[in-house]
């Protein structure tokens, strides 16, 4: 009787599964090989430094990224840029900093210290440049969306022509991969739109490939030391557990009873 | 509890357990006789008291590094993330532990349904238990709320808004819950004042429980109440302690496996969004925990009747020791009621799934079957079910067969005397 209720349940449960994938209508993503995934996964350092490019080169024209720094750049696990570049790259930014003892606000080359300088002073003027969208923070954006990284990576090689039967306002573009399918940002990327500082091809789906490996690093930047310390810590926990368990069948074999 | 005297062998220990009986206390707890035939789910009680120091062990390091400030607060998490060391295995072990903490206490509590753990004389441990229970989702709520992202603020407009569903001061009760005329500032300072507060009343409240048990002594698999100390009973130290320990262990694995490789798998995307009370998320969920009751509360059309059936759920709990009839404690000797347990937990699976789902169509009708059936559980089939019911004959003790006519009868004399 037990086992026919239980798998009684089990249909239930799994017929409720395909009913909610079919009313869904889910968009299948495109799939790429990310290093960053697995037990070991690591980020391409090649491809950090390269998604930094396309970042700083096209994104962060609107898009803002206020809770990294520039010192993150050099750091391990990241982009690994030596120091004197990174101090570089902040040095290429113009920071804003004051009052200085006039009173005055006043501008500065920028330090490894530093946050990101943002595009915009703040949400409305970049609601103002940009028709009303704010253009999303790119720190955790990765995090903040559902599909993760294969959103992102979709979603900027996504653009097509809208199919015929649906009008698009003025300033608003089609992609397959946004929810709705309408998106206000137009496409991002196109075939050598920069050139690559290590040669590589700039093609459209090669940049999406990097920049959005740069976003994982920005918004886990320490994914490497967490899947490094996690083999660690589950191995330690399972040998442990082999030998608690020798322990307790030696403990109880003192009682006649099971464990 | 142990019956024998205990005198500290040493003069220094007598002349201080005769002003605080610490000495006693410990020997007590040491020589606690257990049942000997207790299984693995009687484990996730030692877990659970890990869960609970663990969260606050992380929750006191996390709160030196949050700032509970609407303007402030969700950048302070990427502070902890980016900036503090270890903060990220922190808030990631705080984050996860709080499902962890559901997740044993729900094999907890079903296990204590199973083996009717809260009948009598039981019945105060329960009910503290249900207490604990309520206090943890209170905690788990505002302390999803303090990372002040999407989830965060919807979330907590959602349930603060439950409240003025109450006839004629329902709004006024709302605007003192926030501090004002919706959820901002003050409603995260005061969520985050009794999100710390909290565990401590948790920690009070598992004294207790702790305390009510050792009164009666473990409920066993069998159910039946045995003499202790005896040879049904082993002394805690070392036989529970280290079967508790390994079971703590497996579970920590697993634990582990979320902290360091799936993270985010159990927390919403729309939370690593900084709040905005002016954009709605689409779907507004809570966290798995209580989508449950997130069911039942959707399921009833009346706004205010939803809110009493999601309460009257919980705390139906509280009174389950007088709605089940039966004598007989251990679902191995009910034949009906083990079936009807089955069905309850594939009930409780089915709500939290529904819960998930947006309330329309299908889902909704599943959501209003599953919510009818729950209360049918507790409010006449429990009733019923203990006066009608036809249950297996029981054992005389763990160690010998039952009284006449069981099939295992001549197996376990022999195993008897053969260990004799």
């Amino acid at each position: 009787m037990k086992k026919i209720f239980k798998l009684f349940s089990i249909i239930i449960l799994l017929s409720l599964n395909s009913y909610s994938a079919i009313s869904a209508e889910k968009v299948e993503y495109l799939k790429t090989d990310w290093s960053f995934k697995g037990l070991f996964g690591k980020f391409d350092r090649a491809s950090l430094q390269r998604g930094y490019q396309v970042y700083t080169e096209v994104c962060a024209a609107c898009h803002s990224m206020k809770y990294l720094s520039y010192r993150n750049l050099s750091e391990k696990g990241g982009p690994e840029f030596s120091v004197a570049q990174a101090k570089a790259i902040a040095a290429s930014f113009e920071v804003t900093d004051g009052p200085n003892s006039d009173g005055e606000m006043f501008t500065r080359p920028g330090k490894l210290s530093d946050k990101f300088v943002m595009p915009y002073e703040n949400v409305k003027a970049a609601e103002a440049a940009n028709g009303g969208a704010y253009p999303p923070d790119m720190s955790v954006l990765v995090k903040a969306r559902g599909g993760g990284v294969d959103y992102i990576y979709s979603l900027l090689q996504g653009y097509e022509e809208a199919p015929s039967g649906m009008t698009l306002d003025d300033g608003v573009h089609y992609n397959k991969y946004m929810y709705g399918n309408k998106i206000k940002m137009s496409a991002p990327l196109s075939d050598g739109i920069i050139e690559y500082s290590d040669g590589t091809n700039a093609s459209v789906e090669q940049m999406s490939k990097d920049v959005t490996t740069f976003l994982m690093w920005a918004a886990e930047p320490s994914l490497e030391a967490r899947h490094q310390m996690g083999f660690k810590a589950i191995v330690y926990l399972i040998i442990l557990t082999i030998l608690v368990y020798f322990s307790m069948k030696r403990i109880w074999s003192r009682v006649e009873s099971e464990v | 509890m142990s019956d024998h005297e205990y005198t500290p062998k040493s003069k220094a220990g007598k002349w201080f357990n005769d002003r605080l009986p610490l000495l006693t206390l410990a020997n007590h707890l040491t020589d606690y006789p257990t049942p000997k035939n207790l299984n693995y789910w009687w484990t996730f009680g030692g877990i659970l008291t890990f869960c609970l120091i663990t969260q606050i062990v992380t929750g006191l390091t996390l709160a030196m590094h949050y700032i509970a400030h609407a303007d402030m607060a969700f950048e302070s998490v990427e502070h902890i993330m980016r900036d503090v060391n270890y903060g990220w295995l922190i808030r990631y072990i705080h984050a996860n532990g709080a499902s962890m903490f559901f997740l044993a206490v729900y094999i907890h509590i079903f296990r204590s349904l199973f083996y009717g753990s809260y009948k009598s004389p039981r019945e105060i441990i329960w009910i503290i238990g249900i207490i604990i229970y309520l206090l943890m989702m209170a905690a788990a709520f505002m302390g999803y709320v303090l990372p002040w992202g999407q989830m965060s603020f919807w979330g907590a407009t959602v349930i603060t808004n439950l409240f003025s569903a109450i006839p004629l001061v329902g709004e006024g009760i709302v605007t003192w819950l926030w501090g004002g005329y919706s959820v901002d500032n003050p409603t995260l300072t005061r969520f985050f004042t009794l999100h710390y507060l909290i565990p401590f009343l948790i920690l009070g409240l598992v004294v207790l429980h702790i305390w009510a048990l050792h009164v009666p002594g473990n409920n066993n698999p069998v159910g039946i109440d045995i003499k202790k100390p005896s040879k049904d009973t082993v002394p805690f130290h070392p036989y529970i302690v280290i079967k508790d320990g390994f079971a703590l262990l497996m579970f920590m694995i697993v634990f582990a496996f979320f902290v360091f490789y799936a993270p985010n798998i159990l927390g919403h995307a729309d939370n690593y969004i900084e709040a905005n009370p002016l954009v709605t998320p689409a779907h507004i969920v809570p966290e798995w925990y209580l989508l449950p009751f997130y069911a039942i509360l959707r399921s009833v059309p009346d706004k205010l009747l939803g809110v009493v059936a999601m309460l009257s759920a919980i705390l139906i709990l509280a009174v389950l020791p007088w709605l089940d009839t039966s004598k007989i404690r251990s679902a191995v000797f009910r034949p009906l009621y083990k079936q009807f347990y089955w069905i309850l937990v594939a009930d409780v699976l089915i709500l939290g799934y529904m819960g998930a789902m947006p309330a329309e169509g299908l889902y909704l009708l599943i959501a209003r079957v599953a919510t009818a059936y729950y209360f049918l559980h507790f409010l006449v089939i429990l009733p019923v079910l203990g006066l009608k019911e036809r249950t297996i004959p029981l054992p005389l003790s763990i160690t010998e067969p039952v009284l006449g006519g069981s099939p295992n009868m001549a197996m376990a004399k022999k195993k008897e005397s053969k260990l004799e």
